[in-house]
């Protein structure tokens, strides 16, 4: 797919940068992901002056001081929240949420579960570290079962979440995944995002050097990239691997999927599945793939647009007589039942 | 042959009517009916309806009687009234709960239908009063309703639930023939909501005929009497009943157009009772209102936050434990100095509490309830009517200011009603807002010399990008800055903006009586109409005694220190446990005694004039000061 916008003056991903120093710790995948953001934004021209992040609370919620549009770096959990305010009154703007798994999966938890179900048109980048960061390197709703940290020396014994799994749960219409190194994809992914009308969910896995650096290797290093990644892409087979020489196909008698070679020895290509990003059924079972196993699914695992919540609102509004001349104050408090005292 | 000539009605000053019943009799829909008569009839007026907080309680049971309060007359009526003079009562549980404030020699009118074994022991009846002579300091008047109401609905081919459910309408055209009032504007009210339904409309109008007839031609009875109440004297206008939810609506409008915004997103949770305010809106889109229903309290402000950063008028509503919710988010516009308006609609607390009933408890947490020193304003409506000015003083106060505001009222006023003479929407004030729009040398906390308010600039204006958040900013720069000094300057800064407020708000005045004496009583909320009942009364006695109504309450008004020193004695009502005693003690160091009322129920004339008497009797605390001009600091 390929996005063209024409703009007054080209601009360059450096004039997406604000004048403020960057303050990540270094070796950060926080700034990887600013340098594809202010990539994405250049590439797709668009005006400062329209652009607003908005922010919750976290390392990734800076996010907005080092941009140069305009930016509301809120309080925890909250961005998706002001982030819809900002949209409902003045549905021109571009509005970006900047979240993180502490941020935007547990005390925002619920506030993602609404933006993503009423489909409000925003992009929300979720950076997945699977830890605290900026309160010293608890554990956090995505961290996997067994993770060493202040707060559970003995190892977390919960769950995690899976941010994807949790957006197409919510009613997502958008649902994307990149690594934080891997900048020309996170470009690719984001404006993916952008050219969707309503709520586009980009998890990003951000490799934080301080607390839990290498979390994400065993799919994310160079000596097992090409077996642990799979980057779907529409309309094309799920193929992955040195050579793309493994793929996925439902395995026979099953709901499920399974890795099988393709070629000599294997499965003819015809019998691989082709990536549909409109299939929701797909979708779920993309994202649930984990290595060893599996690889990993990147790339734009699900678009299926659908009426943005701010268009509706206003359709209805209008349809209630909201114009750009609202209606006569006097008349409606005379409406009914009046009474006239003469002298 | 002399025609008989109908009996002379008897003539009545004031009369306070309470319509109870279960609260699925229709009692809310027969009070405002009468409300709605009795205003076109020209009297003053207040209502007060009380319902259960279950939407269908078990039929028949005491914790399941709704009630409608009126009282109305021929002059200046300020509250619902201390002692019913008539209880319409629908059934025994009715009786039950609502004969304790029936005055002694009051009217009871029963629906003898209901009154059955079977409802009886619900009520918790052992005998039936109205054969026990329990009733007897009462006069009883009793109908079979449900007999009578069956006869005239029959024609219409109700089935027999829907004939019962007319009951109300019957009582109603009895109370209407009893006080002298019109039909017409409930005979076509009911063709309007039953336009579905043709049926329906004719047998409740039937219904409610077939009551004032029974009186008309009972007339002779010597029980059951007419009464007039002459019209009160009012300025000559045009006139409407409101309530203070339809008042709060329509003044945030209002203020919106005053400040030259172009729209209003409102964002709300579903709470008791403030969620009228929502529905209210809902239907108003076409003044320039968008609502929206967000997933939680905090989502309500926050969605109010961010249309306020976009350049709308951003306002949430709540009542307390929603309120205290949305703390957090306060705090990020006070630090971002956003322009929101939160309205409280205060209820019995702690916690859930008693969610229909009214209380003035969240003071506390509208002046002081947030973590560090975070001021912003608050202002109190007073009365149904002046929720609309006190909406329009809160839009002016945030975008003047740049500051959350926190307009207090209460299950009460969203829910009371009363005349409103209509103002002409020209003579509405405006406080046009300048939005930022020239880049040079812009910062997002660049300040107005007066107001200290800062700069409003809105995304979307070019050369104006800029970033804010809850992390402390730098005075000069509007950068982040953990600079101690900067800190300690921008939060006096901070202060000294809500300070200022009280430079452009009108100095307070005295609601009644002198502005010196032996007693202030000093009230704010919706406390209004039974302390000026009370003062009133407790003057005509000779009391030397006058009554303060705040209206602003973060910050109090420049004068107020000095006109409280001028009384000897300081008594402050509140529905509360002594809040405002608190701040007022706090603040100018005055020997001020609280009055605390927390039953879930509005204050009677009563218990203020007997604590007025009181604080007469009590010795001198100390002479007042000197008088000085009005004008004088506190």
């Amino acid at each position: 797919m390929t996005v063209t916008t024409i703009t007054d003056a080209e601009l360059t991903p450096k004039d997406y940068a604000s004048d403020q120093e960057v303050r990540w710790c270094p070796g950060c995948g926080d700034y990887a992901i600013l340098k594809a953001v202010q990539k994405a934004l250049a590439e797709l021209g668009a005006p400062r002056e329209r652009t607003v992040f908005v922010s919750g609370i976290g390392c990734a919620a800076r996010f907005p001081y080092y941009l140069s549009t305009y930016g509301f770096h809120t309080i925890h959990g909250r961005a998706p929240a002001i982030a819809t305010g900002v949209k409902l009154a003045n549905p021109g703007l571009d509005v970006w949420v900047v979240t993180g798994d502490g941020d935007g999966l547990s005390i925002g938890g619920n506030h993602m579960l609404h933006v993503l179900r009423r489909n409000v048109d925003l992009q929300i980048i979720l950076f997945n570290n699977e830890i605290y960061g900026l309160t010293k390197g608890q554990y956090s709703p995505t961290s996997r079962r067994g993770t060493h940290s202040p707060s559970t020396p003995q190892g977390s014994i919960e769950a995690p979440v899976s941010p994807c799994a949790f957006a197409l749960g919510a009613g997502a219409r958008f649902v994307a995944r990149a690594v934080d190194t891997q900048q020309a994809d996170v470009v690719a992914v984001l404006k993916r995002a952008h050219a969707h009308r309503g709520a586009s969910f980009v998890e990003v896995f951000q490799n934080c050097v301080v607390f839990n650096d290498g979390v994400f290797d065993h799919f994310t290093s160079k000596d097992v990239a090409s077996d642990a990644q799979l980057h779907v892409e529409h309309g094309q087979p799920l193929l992955f691997g040195r050579n793309r020489a493994r793929g996925l196909r439902l395995k026979p008698g099953s709901v499920a999927l399974e890795v099988v070679p393709v070629g000599e020895g294997g499965v003819s290509p015809g019998d691989i599945l082709v990536h549909d990003e409109t299939n929701r059924a797909l979708a779920q079972l993309l994202v649930a793939l984990e290595p060893p196993a599996f690889p990993v699914a990147l790339g734009v695992l699900y678009c299926n647009p659908a009426a943005s919540y701010e268009a509706e609102v206003y359709a209805q509004a209008r349809a209630a007589g909201f114009s750009g001349e609202p209606a006569d104050l006097g008349a409606l408090l005379r409406r009914e039942g009046t009474w006239t005292v003469t002298e | 042959m002399a025609l008989p000539s109908a009996p002379a009605r008897q003539a009545r000053e004031s009369v306070v009517i309470r319509f109870a019943g279960d609260s699925g009799d229709g009692m809310q829909v027969t009070g405002s009916r009468f409300t709605v008569e009795t205003a076109l009839a020209g009297n003053d007026l207040t209502t007060f309806p009380d319902f259960p907080a279950e939407i269908r309680a078990p039929a028949g049971t005491t914790y399941g009687v709704s009630a409608f309060q009126i009282q109305f007359g021929a002059s200046d009526v300020m509250t619902p009234g201390d002692a019913v003079d008539v209880l319409v009562a629908m059934n025994p549980a009715a009786l039950k709960v609502e004969l304790k404030d029936l005055r002694v020699g009051g009217t009871i009118l029963v629906d003898t239908g209901a009154f059955t074994e079977r409802n009886l022991t619900k009520a918790g009846f052992a005998a039936n009063p109205l054969e026990d002579g329990s009733l007897a300091p009462y006069q009883v008047l009793t109908f079979d309703i449900t007999r009578l109401t069956t006869e005239a609905v029959k024609p219409f081919g109700l089935s027999s639930r829907e004939a019962h459910r007319c009951r109300n309408m019957w009582a109603l055209g009895l109370m209407l023939w009893m006080y002298g009032r019109d039909r017409q504007a409930t005979i076509e009210w009911l063709r309007r909501k039953f336009a579905e339904r043709a049926e329906l409309a004719q047998a409740n109008v039937a219904a409610m005929n077939a009551g004032h007839a029974f009186g008309e031609t009972a007339e002779m009875s010597e029980h059951l009497v007419g009464y007039t109440v002459r019209s009160a004297p009012v300025q000559p206008g045009r006139y409407r009943t409101v309530s203070g939810t339809e008042a709060l609506a329509w003044g945030l409008i209002a203020g919106m157009r005053g400040a030259g915004l172009e729209k209003m997103i409102f964002a709300g949770y579903p709470i008791t009772p403030a969620s009228l305010l929502l529905h209210t809106l809902a239907n108003l889109k076409a003044y320039g209102v968008v609502t929206f229903q967000a997933e939680d309290e905090i989502a309500a402000i926050g969605a109010a936050i961010g249309a306020a950063y976009s350049g709308a008028l951003g306002v949430t509503s709540s009542s307390g434990p929603g309120i205290a919710l949305k703390t957090e988010m306060l705090g990020l516009a006070i630090a971002t100095e956003l322009p929101i308006v939160v309205i409280d609609s205060q209820r019995a607390g702690p916690s859930t509490g008693m969610p229909t009933k009214a209380e003035q408890s969240d003071l506390f947490q509208a002046v002081h309830g947030r973590n560090a020193d975070a001021p912003l304003a608050v202002i109190a409506a007073a009365t149904a009517v002046d929720c609309f000015e006190v909406a329009i003083e809160a839009v002016r106060i945030a975008t003047t200011y740049m500051t959350p505001v926190i307009v207090l009222t209460d299950a009460y006023l969203a829910h009371a009603a009363e005349p409103w003479r209509l103002p002409e929407a020209a003579a509405l004030p405006r406080f046009p807002v300048r939005f930022r729009t020239d880049p040079a040398g812009f910062h997002p906390f660049l300040r107005d010399p007066v107001t200290l308010a800062r700069a409003w600039a809105v995304p979307g204006t070019p050369g104006l990008e800029h970033r804010i958040g809850g992390l402390e900013k730098d005075y000069d720069t509007g950068h982040i800055s953990y600079d101690p000094d900067n800190h300690a300057r921008m939060t006096r800064t901070r202060a000294a903006k809500i300070a200022g407020i009280a430079n452009g708000i009108p100095p307070q005045r005295v609601a009644l009586g002198d502005d010196h004496g032996a007693v202030a009583v000093v009230g704010w909320g919706s406390t209004y109409g039974a302390i000026n009942r009370a003062v009133s009364e407790a003057r005509e006695d000779g009391a030397d005694v006058s009554h303060i109504h705040l209206r602003y309450l973060s910050p109090f008004p420049r004068n107020l220190g000095d006109l409280l020193s001028r009384f000897q004695r300081i008594l402050v009502p509140e529905m509360n446990d002594g809040q405002l005693v608190q701040l007022l003690r706090a603040a100018y160091l005055v020997p001020a005694q609280g009055l605390s009322k927390v039953a879930g129920k509005p204050f009677k004339v009563s218990e203020i004039v007997q604590a007025i008497e009181a604080a007469l009797r009590s010795p001198q605390s100390r002479s007042p000061s000197p008088h000085r001009g009005e004008g004088a600091r506190g």
